[in-house]
């Protein structure tokens, strides 16, 4: 069945899942490693679930080499959803208060958030610690500490539809930091070109100019006719910024969660400045600008906590005193928290984002900065280098590494046991459970316990309600508690397992320019999935500008199997033109066997591979795959569907 | 977790300076005068990042090549020259007898990667044409042109049997690799070994390098890899026709020429003494004829 469906032949199959079960068990674990591109479908969430399901069959959840991880594109991509950049959670996946909710106020928010069991029972505490961080002393017990002032969303905020808002006029600015929508956005010329083109005004923070930067006078768009340079009435600045590597301080957040400082050690060239000065300095600015206001839409601003140190000539912000907000300091005395477990409800504390709580434990202690390995001795979980969240945990969950009774599953691979004797727990890693809970402990139910109390000894899971690990999820996904297999969106073939064709949910956006293809629609009968290459980073622009990166893969290209190729004529080299019914895009051919040709449900599918990052700015150019992909998604995370779509390919090049 | 014991002696956030005998922490070894270096590389851990080219174009200071997209898998600077010192190759090998693979063997697939560099020849061949003395063998064993001595005749490149060396085009001197000559004598490990992830690229003492190349051979037979060999080792293939040894020396999965390799390099002043007999003769033989026809105008 598995082969029928997705073309993955039979004994491949087998012997994947024979090497992952081989490898899980008493002496052994097996990790799952994803790139993100799991998370660019319309399942991604339904995958991801899977993935998560396996491993707590199988025993591989909260062992040394074990876990599933997602393995991130960029250094701090872990690091913008925790703090976060995403718009409907706060810091330390907090949710946004909703106002179609049960967000009203403060105690509706915190009543309507909270879980009795678990340790989300502490929710509280981290959300009036954040308040505090914001608004400082205009956040009073009378006031709900400020917490009307913190903005409500009505929907889907995500880019995809921000996008189409843009196109709509719906939204009249953009501040971009760092960031090449025209490349990386989907739909990019429909959608994006012509959503920048209706804005008022646009803002790109980057250390080159980008094609979201020039797309008004030589995006494709332009080039091609169908926009003219005099007719875009948005105005574009351009601001020069600085780059991570060397050139601003801060933080990293990896894969793992491990945070890592970075050094400052030179002063960007000419005017460029960090995000960090730009922000800063802007919210000075906006200060200033509405400190003589009555209008309530600017008491936000007004209340705004805004008092971060300034250093040198240029007047930077210290990163250093923006980490000790985040992890927390007593208020008013602002002595630093030495972890989450100190914050209160009270309006005692405040604290930025409690899961980084402990990072700056104490007044000249950045953990961040630490860089001190475990010696040849071990134990090799290395916890004097940088800080993990939450409270520096190297593997979360690690009481899962021992059975009922606290004993390790097995010596080569133990991590957390039961010292009867003292009473507590011994971890080399940190602790992912109460020290002293005995593995025999049972909660008084009776009593009615909450947050952890209410958790059995045996149950590691201490983040969720039941402290267990569920195969089933009760609430929270829009596509359902188990995972089903659905096609893509855009598929050229029926799915074979049974009747619903895709993810009923996914989000869609069927509209004039952004128009998906039928199941199996003839003039679209390649699969074609876009990816990056090794050598270029982000959107290129890091990569393209750079000579020496740059020829490393000078150009864009399609990748088209050999057997695809001889029925096209087609040649190594050769021009090509792909198409959608979003656009089309010439391109040149890299005839390869690597693109093996699927047999699905007894039908030949060919798939194309075309790499998204390249544009027609720096060394490195090429045409923008994501003229060809649509604003479509995930119905959890919005995150496009750039892994799967349907699409034409015919040898030649596209009249000029 | 290989973790050097004096790592801990340097964790603070900031150096004072460069770390005295940094490659001890980072390649195991203590870079000496007297003692002979070189690489060995493991094309089996080779991912194909390409990070050793763009480390070594940084800290030379080398320009790009050009932006030619060469429609040869995903290697587009597709040789070494006088700009690119590590050249990392990709041969697809997916198809056997027409039938496509579906799965890896294991320690490569079937997409073949491997970063080629200056061999630094035992008996350099370069070195032995150079008649200006521009190219000299280092105190650690490694083989360097002084372009400030190097008159540009190019004899170098003809006797180079890998095509490493050339003559560039800006400044009309051979380049080649030199082993971040500058970096041994700072005790720091080159930089291609230092930027590779994988340590498919390994900087050391020579006599370490091929017994632990050695042991690798042996690991990989035992896990069923027995096509894996080492190329440039003492009496290993490429360490042929005089060329003793290379100190930059691979593990291979496949033939040489699959890698653009010689099978069997040989140095070109082994031909000499041939050569020169067969000029003398000739010269002679032409002689005799002249001799003979002298001898009948006499007639």
């Amino acid at each position: 069945m598995v082969e029928r469906v997705t073309g993955c032949p039979r004994e491949v199959f087998l012997k994947i899942a024979d090497a992952l079960t081989r490898n899980s068990g008493r002496e052994r674990t097996g990790a799952i490693c994803y790139a993100v591109g799991w998370t660019h479908h319309t399942t991604g969430v339904q995958m991801i679930r899977s993935a998560a399901i396996i491993q707590a069959l199988l025993g591989n959840i909260g062992r040394p080499g074990a876990g599933i991880l997602a393995l991130r594109g960029h250094c701090s991509i872990q690091g913008s959803t925790d703090v976060p950049t995403l718009y409907n959670l706060l810091p330390g996946y907090l949710p946004q208060p909703h106002a179609l909710k049960p967000h009203s106020t403060l105690k509706d928010y915190l009543e309507h958030e909270s879980v009795p069991t678990g340790g989300w029972h502490s929710f509280p505490k981290y959300a009036v610690s954040l308040l505090r961080a914001w608004y400082g002393d205009r956040a009073t017990r009378e006031n709900d500490w400020g917490y009307e002032w913190v903005p409500k969303i009505v929907g889907d905020h995500s880019q995809l539809p921000m996008t189409l808002a843009m196109l709509d006029g719906v939204i009249r600015g953009l501040v971009i930091h760092g960031q090449n929508p025209v490349v990386g956005g989907h739909n990019s010329r429909a959608v994006v070109q012509r959503g920048l083109a209706k804005l008022d005004w646009l803002v790109v923070r980057d250390f080159t100019e980008t094609e979201t930067a020039s797309f008004w006078y030589d995006g494709d768009l332009v080039k091609n006719g169908e926009l003219r340079t005099q007719d875009i009435g948005t105005e574009i600045f351009l601001l020069p910024a600085s780059i991570a590597a060397g050139e601003k301080e801060g933080s990293f957040t990896n894969t793992h969660r491990l945070l890592q400082w970075h050094e400052k050690l030179v002063d960007a060239p000419g005017d460029n400045r960090s995000d960090l000065w730009f922000v800063y300095h802007l919210g000075k600015r906006l200060k200033k600008l509405y400190a003589d206001s009555t209008d309530a839409k600017d008491a936000p601003i007004q209340a705004l906590t805004w008092d971060y140190p300034e250093k040198g000539a240029r007047a930077d912000p210290s990163a250093e005193a923006v980490l000790k907000e985040i992890n927390g300091y007593t208020w008013p005395e602002r002595k630093q928290v030495s972890g989450y477990k100190e914050l209160k409800d009270d309006g005692s504390t405040a604290c930025g984002v409690w899961i980084y709580s402990g990072v700056y434990p104490e007044e000249g202690k950045n953990r961040a900065r630490s860089r001190k390995p475990d010696g040849p001795d071990g134990p090799g979980t290395h916890l004097e280098w940088g800080f993990a969240w939450p409270k520096n945990i190297r593997t979360l969950y690690n009481r899962a590494s021992a059975d009922s009774e606290g004993r390790p599953w097995s010596q080569r691979k133990k991590l957390a046991w039961w010292n009867d004797a003292e009473g507590k727990w011994e971890c080399p890693d940190a602790l992912d459970f109460e020290e002293s809970k005995r593995p025999d402990y049972k909660p008084d139910l009776s009593k009615e316990p909450t947050g952890l109390e209410a958790l059995t000894g045996t149950e590691p899971f201490v983040m969720i309600a039941d402290g267990k690990s569920s195969l089933f999820v009760p609430s929270g996904l829009k596509d359902g508690p188990l995972p089903a297999y659905y096609e893509a969106v855009e598929s050229p073939v029926r799915n074979a397992f049974y009747g619903q064709q895709e993810n009923p949910v996914a989000k869609r956006w069927n509209r004039e320019g952004n128009r998906y293809h039928e199941v199996g629609d003839p003039r679209y009968p390649y699969v074609l999935t876009t990816y990056r290459l090794t050598e270029h980073h982000s959107g290129g622009t890091p990569t393209r500008s750079v000579a020496v990166t740059a020829e490393l893969q000078p150009e864009g290209f399609a990748e088209i199997p050999p057997e695809l190729a001889r029925e096209l004529g087609i040649a190594a080299l050769d021009w090509v033109v792909l198409s959608t019914a979003r656009g089309e895009i010439e391109t040149r051919a890299l005839v390869t066997e690597r693109l093996r040709p699927f047999e699905i449900d007894g039908r030949r599918v060919y798939q194309i591979g075309l790499p998204w990052h390249f544009g027609n700015r720096g060394y490195a150019t090429g045409a923008v795959a994501n003229v060809l992909t649509s604003v479509v998604g995930d119905p959890n995370t919005s995150i496009h569907e750039g892994k799967t779509l349907t699409c034409d390919l015919r040898k030649g090049r596209l009249q000029s | 977790m290989n973790v050097h014991p004096r790592a801990l002696d340097y964790s603070g956030p900031q150096l004072d300076g460069v770390i005295a005998d940094e490659s001890e922490l980072t390649a195991g070894t203590k870079i000496r005068p007297g003692k002979r270096y070189g690489f060995f590389t493991d094309t089996t851990l080779c991912i194909g990042c390409k990070a050793c080219e763009v480390a070594c174009k940084e800290w030379n200071a080398l320009p790009a090549d050009g932006l030619n997209l060469t429609g040869m898998s995903y290697d587009n600077t597709a040789r070494l020259s006088a700009t690119t010192w590590r050249h990392v190759l990709f041969v697809e090998k997916i198809s056997t007898d027409g039938a496509r693979a579906t799965t890896m063997p294991p320690f490569q697939s079937n997409w073949v990667m491997m970063s080629d560099v200056c061999k630094h020849c035992g008996n350099a061949p370069c070195l032995e044409a150079c008649p200006t003395g521009a190219i000299f063998r280092t105190e650690f064993d490694t083989v360097v042109v002084q372009q400030d001595v190097c008159n540009g005749c190019g004899y170098c490149v003809a006797a180079c049997p890998f095509g490493v060396v050339e003559v560039s085009h800006d400044d009309g001197k051979a380049h080649k690799c030199t082993l971040c000559y500058d970096r041994l004598k700072g005790g720091l490990e080159p930089a291609c070994a230092k930027a590779c992830p994988t340590d498919s690229i390994q900087f050391g003492e020579l006599d370490e390098l091929h017994a632990r190349a050695g042991e690798r051979v042996k690991a990989l037979h035992e896990a069923g890899v027995e096509n894996a060999y080492l190329y440039g080792a003492p009496g290993s293939p490429g360490a042929t026709g005089g060329l003793e040894r290379l100190n930059a020396f691979f593990l291979l999965t496949q033939k040489p020429e699959v890698y653009n390799l010689p099978a069997a390099p040989t140095r070109p002043a082994r031909r000499v003494p041939r050569a020169f007999a067969a000029g003398i003769a000739t010269v002679l033989g032409l002689a005799l004829c002249a001799a003979g026809l002298f001898a009948g105008t006499e007639q």
